[in-house]
């Protein structure tokens, strides 16, 4: 009977083991790809990225494909280049994250004041306007864009970082998770500040915020990561290649710079990753309890 | 003593009393200011836009308003490109959705066995979430490339190479990537789920003898039932957003089935043709909330008894 149950535990962690290299290999090869020289990349690659291959000359380029895990010969270069000799990749991350930063800054702060009025006082009125805000936030990008994009060309938005930050800044799914965090604080504890004497605006960062702290970390990791990742918003509302965030320009690597490309991918990944690192029980939590949309 | 008449006061005058009537406008007025930041943004940019949508969606052109009421819808689903983008749709949401509530199912199963680095695992299958997808896609085209690596790992079984990203196969591409992302998420949504399914009713069936299949069955996906309906609506969303996976991996301009909704609608953007956009938008719309309360509806009859 032991000996079954540990052959079962075996087996099962022998497949999780399977699991786990699957989802790590993309993020490890990655990463392991941006310590190699470009020469590498090209013999390593050379039949993947052809393109690549005729501009950078006469490489030796093996016919198939080689996947390393190690680098031959550990090398900086590509960050170096990165770093110091491509202003171009330096601007469209600068571009992420001046569209970035202030999405999350916003709208963590506008709904966190909408999560407070909807989980103080309730009424018909506000019940319809949270289940219309439950609504908006189930409706793919495609439906919601087009609003977006009516709205920023009435204004003259269009091809301005406006038009993408605004629908970030009040996109309603900050709401939904912070109001469901707000309402499971215990009401004595609102009424004991009331009676203290605590104005709204002291019981909102006395009590609320402070009781919803792992919450609201939780809340911008995910969005953080949310517009970190968008694509669909810059490229219809932004024409200019100058604009867009690197998102969407780490898929137009010019033909040559694919050893850049990967350092530039792994820049990109490390703040993400670093938050992932830092906030996972927070993150787990509060995915956790976005868990139902009836409550 | 002073706390308590005090509480006794407010409660009095919440009920009866001239002061109550005041007091609740104030607080009215009150929780409406907090609310008006959000709710004036989600106007401009949400609501109000959507109305007009919606006019539009039933006039001629924005010049003439004329009203055509079902013309635009009559001429949108007769048009080739929108049914091939909504057909590529459905066929990749109605495989890649089911499996990733499945698998990640199955890897909270696997997660709740006693195995041990329990919580390393969770930190990996997690980890995708988090990596932007810009960052991978120059390995998925290593990997999936005409001359990449799966192709030659099929080779060594004697199997020919495929066309991953230019072929029938391109949407397999892209279910895995999706796979890859949300499975962690979703499956952080039942161990929770899990781990709140009462204890004592799974000892019960355990003295009972009742097998782990049998218990799995009848008991662990009854209670599961809510996150199921959750985890589906969450994937079926983000199974829309595929788009931005295609769009960097394959360009503006991908080849057969990888053709989406989003890429029908972004050539209708370019063109700027507002009854198409303002139709197609609607279409989804409409097609999303019935998908949805469907979903409920079914999530209400095979769950009714569980309840809580």
């Amino acid at each position: 009977m032991g000996k079954k149950r540990y052959i079962g535990r075996t087996i099962l962690f022998l497949l999780a083991a399977v699991f786990a290299v699957g989802f790590l290999m993309p993020t490890v090869l990655t990463l392991s790809n941006s310590f190699m020289a470009q020469s590498e990349i090209d013999s390593n690659y050379g039949m993947v990225f052809r393109d690549a291959r005729q501009s950078s000359g006469n490489a030796y380029v093996s016919d198939s494909v080689n996947l390393k895990l190690i680098p031959d010969k550990v090398s900086f270069i590509q960050y170096i280049v990165v770093l110091f000799r491509s202003p171009d990749y330096i601007l469209k991350l600068w571009n992420s994250i001046i569209l970035v930063l202030p999405i999350v800054i916003a709208q963590v702060g506008i709904a966190s004041f909408a999560a407070y009025s909807f989980s103080r006082y309730q009424s018909r009125f506000k019940n319809v306007i949270f289940f219309s805000y439950i609504i908006l936030m189930l409706m793919p990008y495609q439906v919601t864009t087009v609003p977006n994009y009516l709205v920023a060309n009435w204004t003259g938005l269009i091809n301005t970082r406006w038009a993408v930050i605004f629908p970030g800044a009040f996109a309603p799914f900050s709401v939904f998770l912070l109001t469901k965090f707000m309402r499971r604080i215990p009401v004595s504890l609102i009424e004991a500040a009331k009676l203290d004497g605590a104005s709204e605006w002291q019981i909102f960062t006395g009590v609320c915020l402070p009781q919803c702290r792992s919450a609201l970390y939780s809340i911008v990791i995910l969005v953080f990561i949310d517009y970190w990742n968008m694509v669909e918003l810059p490229i219809i509302m932004l024409n200019e290649a100058d604009k867009q965030p690197l998102s969407v320009y780490l898929s137009v690597i010019n033909a040559g710079e694919v050893g850049v490309a990967f350092a530039i991918a792994v820049v990109y990944m490390i703040p993400p990753l670093l938050l992932f690192l830092h906030g996972e029980e927070a993150l787990v939590e509060g995915i956790t309890h976005s868990g139902s949309v009836k409550g | 003593m002073n706390i308590v008449r005090n509480i006794k006061e407010k409660r009095s005058k919440g009920k009866v009393g001239k002061g109550s009537r005041k007091l609740r406008i104030r607080e009215k007025l009150n929780s409406m200011l907090w609310l008006a930041p959000s709710f004036l943004g989600v106007s401009i940019f949400y609501i109000v836009p959507f109305g007009v949508i919606l006019y539009y969606s039933m006039i001629d052109s924005p010049l003439r308003r004329n009203f055509v009421f079902l013309d635009n819808f009559k001429a949108l689903f007769r048009n080739d490109a929108f049914q091939a983008a909504a057909k590529n749709t459905i066929s990749f949401s109605v495989v890649a959705v089911p499996l990733a509530v499945i698998l990640a199912l199955l890897l909270a199963l696997l997660l709740e066995a006693r195995i041990p680095l329990k919580s390393q695992f969770r930190t990996f299958f997690l980890s995708p979430l988090m990596v932007p997808v810009a960052s991978i896609v120059l390995i998925w085209r290593v990997l999936f490339d005409y001359n990449g690596a799966i192709n030659e790992v099929l080779a060594y079984f004697d199997i020919g190479k495929i066309d991953w990203i230019q072929s029938q196969y391109n949407q397999v591409v892209i279910a895995v990537l999706y796979l890859w992302k949300t499975l962690g998420y979703n499956m952080i949504l039942f161990m929770a789920a899990l781990s709140n399914i009462p204890r004592e009713l799974l000892e019960v069936a355990d003295v009972e003898g009742a097998s782990p299949i049998n218990k799995f069955f009848s008991i662990k996906l009854r209670y599961l039932s809510p996150t199921i309906l959750f985890v589906t609506i969450l994937s079926l969303i983000s199974s829309f957003k595929v788009f931005r996976e295609i769009y960097l991996l394959t360009g503006s301009y991908p080849v057969g089935r990888l053709y989406m909704l989003q890429h029908f609608m972004n050539n209708i953007f370019r063109n700027l043709d507002y009854q198409r956009l303002a139709s197609a938008a609607i279409v989804m719309a409409v097609a999303m909330v019935i998908i949805i309360a469907i979903l409920f509806v079914a999530e209400n009859y095979f769950g009714k008894d569980v309840e809580g």
